[in-house]
């Protein structure tokens, strides 16, 4: 297994120049962006909050990488996570403890997941369809749960789920490495990553080489569904209440960003979580840069487009292709020369 | 035997025309033209801004720009009237320049850097958003007469009700959809992308042309769109009509339009938006019912309507697999 480290870091090696690039932005516009200190048992930096405010969009990315590897998209995550949020905020208030509270969140979770996935594996509906529906009601669902207020909660347990810590790290930085480990590690030293993969490349000629692609469909979206409900009780702990219409909003298409951030293709097949984490941490710190820097948050939005056009750019098949045949067309081409992988000069065009 | 193709269009129809008629056995005063107008005057915005949408689903394409096109729209018109001495016709043409050249623009991404639609347009969706709060982060009160000459001008209706400008802009913009799609060339090369980007090819149909077009008309009815929400609520707020995307596209697939491309007709989306005000007005005149509720009645519906789809798609295939007689790997 030790071939696949260098493997790995070549393929995560764009991300990482993006993210040093960025990260080294940061620092332009506050020097001290690297100090991290010691303070009341808890660490304390701005590198720190990068990695903990970017924890709902990481949990979420990494449900979402193993969707778009089988060629689907989740569109529902961000409703899934307001769901989420509501059943644990109100199972508290109840009077239940905090145990049975994230039980409850990540069982309904897991039910949105369930949803999405027999519509898409059992009935066939394409997923972007089939996850809108969720994405429709699921807000509306969550507004019965909490029964239309915003449902605050002073339940000590939960709290510390999105504002505790461990060890002196803030949870969500905990739970989300730890979740992004366990997949990675489920993927990797197991033939899953494959079989998805291979759900991603062709579905239908994986179905004819065995693989029980409805199962696993399945699956990935129960994994999405997971993923959104953790994302959604953190968001909720972390304000100690759970708002229906706010939580979540807009959060799946940033773990949808993170994912082609991370160079995974749309269209299904190859993919990395890693990476696409990777991808979480950069729009979080896009998102430090621009608070940092003392710019009006209204320009936010707009240096995220440019930020996703220019990615989306050097990863289109037109423009790896254009590479290509200029390379191939260079004066000291030879003919068995490897063919280039696309995506591969991201560092200075992005910056 | 009714044709399956007028199916979904005939299902919508009767939806509607059975939802109206409970409405209407629990509250008389639902006949009245007073509902029928503000029916009418309300969804305007989202009417208009539907037509584009149903031209991008039929190329089997999506559009997530069109809220934030509208709130763009709202925003800029509110400020060139305040900071300029415009007249609004002109600021008219300007923006609606402006968000014709942004669908066109997506649309030649989409097409020659052969990207997803769905993650251009999410681009533009963050583009146009953060465009408008870069304009304000206010909101704007727009305050010029001939906005007031054009919110004046109704056709007051037996029964008191109003008929609106942009309401009747809205069927026309329908009409005028309707003509495009089913009566010309270029309507048929839209349906002609739809069944398939390697078939048009081999059919003639100018995919680059097309595609382009299709964002363009797009992008230019989210700027009308954006025209009459301003004239609807006589401001500009970068922060307005989030979400319009999702309840286009859910009235463009509640209208019958096939979302993977190819079938459906502009006219089923009209009544999937007055289907979507219907179920408004009814929360309204009930009283009791939450807003939540609409939400949640518009998902169910689009995942009957979305069901209904997959079950004629699949009793199609299996007419034709027993017409030709071989059973052929799907």
């Amino acid at each position: 297994m030790s071939a696949t480290t260098p493997s790995l870091l070549k393929r995560i090696t764009p991300q990482l120049i993006i993210l040093a690039v960025v990260l080294g932005l940061n620092v332009l516009v506050f020097p001290d962006f690297f100090d991290v200190s010691f303070r009341n048992g808890r660490i304390f930096g701005n590198l720190v909050d990068v990695f903990n405010r970017g924890a709902p969009v990481a949990l979420l990315c990494i449900g979402m990488t193993l969707v778009i590897a089988t060629k689907g998209i989740d569109l529902s995550v961000g409703a899934v996570m307001a769901i989420a949020g509501a059943t644990a905020a109100s199972l508290v208030t109840e009077g239940h403890g905090w145990g049975t509270a994230l039980i409850g969140a990540l069982a309904t979770g897991l039910l949105c997941g369930l949803w999405n996935g027999v519509l898409v594996a059992v009935l066939r509906i394409q997923p972007i369809v089939a996850t809108l529906v969720l994405m429709v009601a699921g807000r509306g669902i969550a507004q019965l749960i909490t029964e239309g207020t915003i449902l605050t909660f002073n339940n000590e347990g939960l709290i510390r789920l999105g504002a505790g810590t461990v060890l002196g790290i803030p949870t969500p930085i905990v739970i989300w490495l730890a979740l992004g480990t366990l997949a990675t590690l489920a993927v990797r030293r197991t033939a899953l990553g494959m079989l998805i993969e291979a759900i991603g490349v062709n579905e239908a000629s994986s179905r004819l080489a065995g693989i029980n692609s409805r199962v696993l469909l399945i699956c990935v979206y129960l994994a999405s569904g997971l993923c959104a409900a953790l994302a959604g009780v953190i968001v909720a702990a972390d304000i100690k209440g759970a708002d229906a219409n706010n939580a979540g909003l807009w959060l799946e298409l940033d773990a949808i960003l993170a994912v082609v951030i991370g160079g995974n293709s749309l269209l299904g097949g190859r993919f990395s979580i890693v990476a696409s984490l990777i991808g979480a941490l950069i729009i979080q710190s896009v998102n430090s840069v621009i608070l940092l820097s003392g710019m009006p948050p209204e320009f936010n939005l707009v240096i995220k487009a440019l930020l996703i056009l220019a990615i989306l750019v050097i990863q289109s098949p037109k423009i790896g292709h254009l590479i290509y045949m200029l390379r191939a067309s260079g004066p000291e081409s030879l003919p068995e020369r490897p063919k280039p992988a696309p995506s591969k000069a991201p560092g200075d065009s992005t910056s | 035997m009714i044709r399956s193709t007028h199916l979904p269009l005939m299902v919508t129809l009767a939806t509607f025309v059975l939802a109206y008629a409970l409405c209407a056995a629990q509250y008389p005063a639902m006949l009245s033209t007073r509902v029928v107008a503000n029916l009418l005057t309300d969804n305007a915005f989202l009417g208009i801004v539907a037509v584009g949408m149903t031209f991008v689903i039929l190329s089997g394409g999506i559009d997530l720009s069109v809220g934030s096109v509208i709130a763009f729209t709202g925003v800029f018109l509110a400020v060139v009237l305040r900071d300029t001495s415009m007249h609004p016709l002109t600021a008219f043409a300007l923006v609606l320049a402006i968000t014709t050249g942004f669908g066109a623009a997506m649309g030649a991404t989409i097409h020659y850097l052969e990207m997803p639609p769905f993650i251009v347009t999410l681009a533009g969706m963050f583009l146009a958003r953060g465009a408008a709060y870069v304009l304000s982060t206010d909101s704007v009160p727009i305050t010029h007469e001939f906005y007031d000459t054009l919110q004046d001008i109704y056709w007051k209706a037996p029964g008191g009700g109003r008929f609106r400008l942009i309401g009747g802009l809205m069927i026309l913009t329908f009409i005028a959809g309707a003509l495009i799609a089913h009566r010309t060339r270029f309507g048929q090369n839209v349906y002609g992308l739809g069944g398939g980007a390697q078939t048009a090819r081999l059919m003639g149909v100018p995919l680059a042309s097309t595609t382009v077009g299709i964002y363009a008309i797009s992008g230019g009815l989210a700027g009308l769109s954006g025209i009459v929400f301003s004239l609807y609520t006589s401001a500009g707020y970068s922060l307005a009509t989030v979400g319009v995307e999702l309840d286009a596209i859910a009235a463009v697939v509640i209208g019958g339009t096939l979302l993977s491309g190819g079938y459906g007709f502009v006219a089923g989306t009209f009544f999937g938006i007055l289907i979507m005000g219907l179920i408004q007005t009814y929360i309204v005149f009930d009283g009791t019912l939450s807003s939540w509720w609409t939400k949640i009645v518009i998902g169910a519906l689009l995942f009957a309507f979305i069901l209904l789809q997959k079950g004629l798609t699949w009793a199609t295939t299996t007419r034709r697999k027993r017409a030709t007689g071989s059973a052929q790997p799907s």
